[in-house]
């Protein structure tokens, strides 16, 4: 499916915000202006961008301890991200949730979740409550390589399987749970390979290729919509960067030469190389775009510095709705 | 008014709320009753035996739109889907900055004494209480069963309702139309002015029998139930034991980080219902076993109401004695 101009344009500043965004954190928790773990999305903005770009606000997702990349993409405003980070008042979270619990329900972004495989039990209820309403929206459940090893990935596809569930889990298999390939975790290579037993399509899609992605959900996205159910989508990724961070990157436990053979697959050159191609976007046009993600960083780091911290008196305030 | 069973006073309440509010919807490994008959497959759901999808498909379900009930049937199968409890439904509001609500009903059955053994003789709600976040109700008659699951349904957040097994056949008169009794309200259930006894769930009965033996001894025991344990109506019970000046708190639960441990501090810690107390606070609750299978074994670990009389005698004895 040939995508025209506009998508290509907004695909590619969104995966460019994405990866900005997170090479900033590092940055920004280097510097100690924010606190806490960040966990780097760099290398995986594809599957973000092609499985979001086929969902409207209505539908919702569930995202990971690795979750910029999935708000951003599902549309949320990166200056109460950062605002987050910075454990400011104006946050999503006022604060409260930091990078691992960053949420914007009024976009459907269900949440980040600092618990491997927490994600998907929640997903699925999000997809009955779509079901029920009868408006055919749809969920999308990302998770990584790491959580299909956790039973809740297993009880998760199989009600979701016997119901007809309209959700879509979304696997980003990095190959790396922490610091461990998933040739230690898992039986088999291919976490697709989960789907036959639960009765649901599965499928391997080249996770930085984001119009592989974005086909491949779309066909996932309108099975779940019509009411066939869920599907299997693995996208092979890899993470550029360290697991996680907290004060100092960690030193790199992986083979130099596998992660540049990853790199040579960066899906950001990708997308530009393709839209050079086929002459839809210009080397100038792809400058502009950078440029205006670079501003657009800049704003939301004033925007988060700016806003105050949170007051103590307000710490108990949130814990119960009225 | 009617006199019905806990049990039929706990489907009352789901089947009313669910005529009331078509956003109420059920998932459980099993129903009792035929609930589907009335209100169809759609919001009746048999789940699988996958109790961490189904507690967590509760809270995406609730925040989105819906007001799951999610049954899982005995306390002690939850404890597979601790993720979802404990890492999820407790911290799901706040940790989001209040986005959101969650208006999901956690329902499971409790206790011992009913020869089940180990596995399936638990009272595990200091667990839940302990977590901050969730709410808890814990009923003793028919009548606060209907009222406190209705009002627990209603609630905007994960509350867990913990409905106590020995009970179950228990009847009692139940007001007719929209009964409800509200969360964090315990109630006096019985006046007096010697001895406050705190009971829990069927040792509220329990306490109320004690006392009625005690009476022909010329002893006046207060019974106070707190129904719900998150939020806890601290006040009504420290303004019994102030009244009172001595207090035995009973529960089915081992004693150590208990429910029945959390009441002892708060009142012990209140200057004012501290300076009243004529005795030392005293806890009568399980002994800290599993609880055993054999009838023998399983009453000598439960509280029962020798326990519960020789507990009143020791505080009424201790403020006899000289400082
Ligand atoms: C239940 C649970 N166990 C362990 C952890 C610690 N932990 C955080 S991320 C992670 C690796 C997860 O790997 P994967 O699911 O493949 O995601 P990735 O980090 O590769 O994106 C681990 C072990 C956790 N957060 N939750």
């Amino acid at each position: 499916m040939a995508l025209d101009k506009p998508q290509v344009v907004q695909m590619l500043r969104t995966m460019i915000l994405i990866r900005e965004f997170d090479e900033r954190a590092i940055q920004l928790r280097v510097a100690g202006k924010i606190y806490g773990a960040v966990h780097p999305y760099v290398g995986q903005e594809a599957i973000a961008v092609g499985v979001c770009s086929n969902l409207t606000v209505s539908d919702r997702v569930t995202s990971t301890h690795r979750g910029h990349g999935h708000c951003i993409a599902k549309g949320a405003d990166i200056r109460r991200m950062m605002a987050e980070l910075f454990g400011r008042v104006d946050g999503y979270c006022k604060g409260k949730g930091g990078s691992m619990h960053i949420a914007d329900f009024a976009v459907g972004m269900l949440g980040a979740n600092g618990i491997v495989g927490g994600g998907l039990p929640i997903a699925c209820g999000a997809a009955l409550a779509a079901q029920l309403e009868g408006k055919g929206d749809v969920t999308v459940c990302f998770f990584g390589d790491g959580a299909a090893a956790e039973g809740e990935f297993h009880e998760a596809l199989n009600i979701a399987s016997v119901w007809k569930l309209p959700i879509v889990f979304v696997c980003e298999n990095n190959q790396y749970a922490a610091n461990n390939a998933v040739a230690v975790q898992h039986p088999g290579v291919d976490i697709a390979a989960h789907a036959g037993a639960y009765h649901m399509p599965g499928v391997i899609v080249d996770g930085n290729d984001v119009l592989e992605v974005h086909t491949a959900t779309g066909e996932a996205v309108v099975r779940a919509r019509r009411g066939d159910g869920p599907s299997l989508l693995e996208c092979k990724t890899y993470r550029w960067h360290f697991h996680a961070m907290r004060n100092t990157p960690p030193a790199e436990t992986r083979a130099s030469d596998e992660i540049l053979s990853w790199k040579a697959r960066d899906p950001i050159a990708r997308l530009e190389q393709h839209g050079l191609e086929r002459g839809v976007l210009s080397a100038a046009e792809i400058g502009t775009i950078r440029e205006r993600v670079k501003s657009d960083l800049e704003a939301a780091v004033a925007f988060a510095e700016q806003s105050p911290f949170p007051d103590p008196k307000d710490l108990l305030v949130d814990m119960f709705a009225d | 008014m009617r006199e019905i069973s806990f049990q039929k006073a706990l489907e009352e309440a789901v089947a009313e709320e669910m005529r009331r509010d078509p956003r109420v919807i059920l998932l459980a490994t099993d129903f009792t009753g035929d609930p589907i008959k009335e209100f169809g497959p759609a919001r009746v759901r048999f789940t699988p035996i996958s109790e961490a999808v189904l507690t967590g498909m509760g809270l995406g379900a609730a925040g989105s739109g819906f007001r799951p009930i999610v049954n899982w049937r005995m306390v002690t199968f939850s404890f597979v889907a601790m993720d979802q409890i404990v890492n999820q439904a407790s911290k799901i509001r706040y940790m989001f900055g209040g986005q959101a609500d969650f208006p999901v009903t956690y329902r499971c059955s409790t206790g011992g004494g009913i020869g089940l053994a180990a596995q399936h003789s638990q009272s595990p709600y200091s667990m839940w209480m302990h977590l901050a976040g969730l709410k808890i109700i814990l009923p003793s008659t028919p009548a606060d069963a209907k009222g406190l699951l209705k009002s627990a349904i209603r609630d905007n957040n994960p509350v867990v309702s913990f409905e106590c097994s020995r009970l179950a056949t228990a009847t009692g008169p139940v007001p007719d139309g929209d009964h409800l009794v509200p969360l964090g309200v315990a109630e006096v259930k019985r006046a007096g002015t010697d001895v406050t006894i705190v009971g829990l769930a069927y040792y509220v009965p329990e306490a109320l029998a004690v006392a009625e033996e005690l009476a022909q001894e010329g002893i006046s025991i207060e019974v106070v139930d707190p129904r719900t344990l998150v939020p806890l109506d601290v006040e009504t019970l420290r303004a019994s034991v102030r009244k009172t000046g001595r207090v035995v708190i009973v529960d089915e639960a081992p004693a150590t980080c208990s429910a029945a441990s959390e009441i002892a501090a708060l009142i012990a810690e209140d200057p004012e219902t501290f300076r009243c107390l004529k005795a030392s606070v005293r806890r009568v609750c399980a002994l800290p076993v599993p609880v055993p299978y054999s009838p023998t074994l399983e009453r000598a670990a439960l509280p029962n109401r020798e326990d519960i009389k020789a507990a009143v005698y020791e505080v009424l004895k201790e403020s006899l004695r000289p400082l």
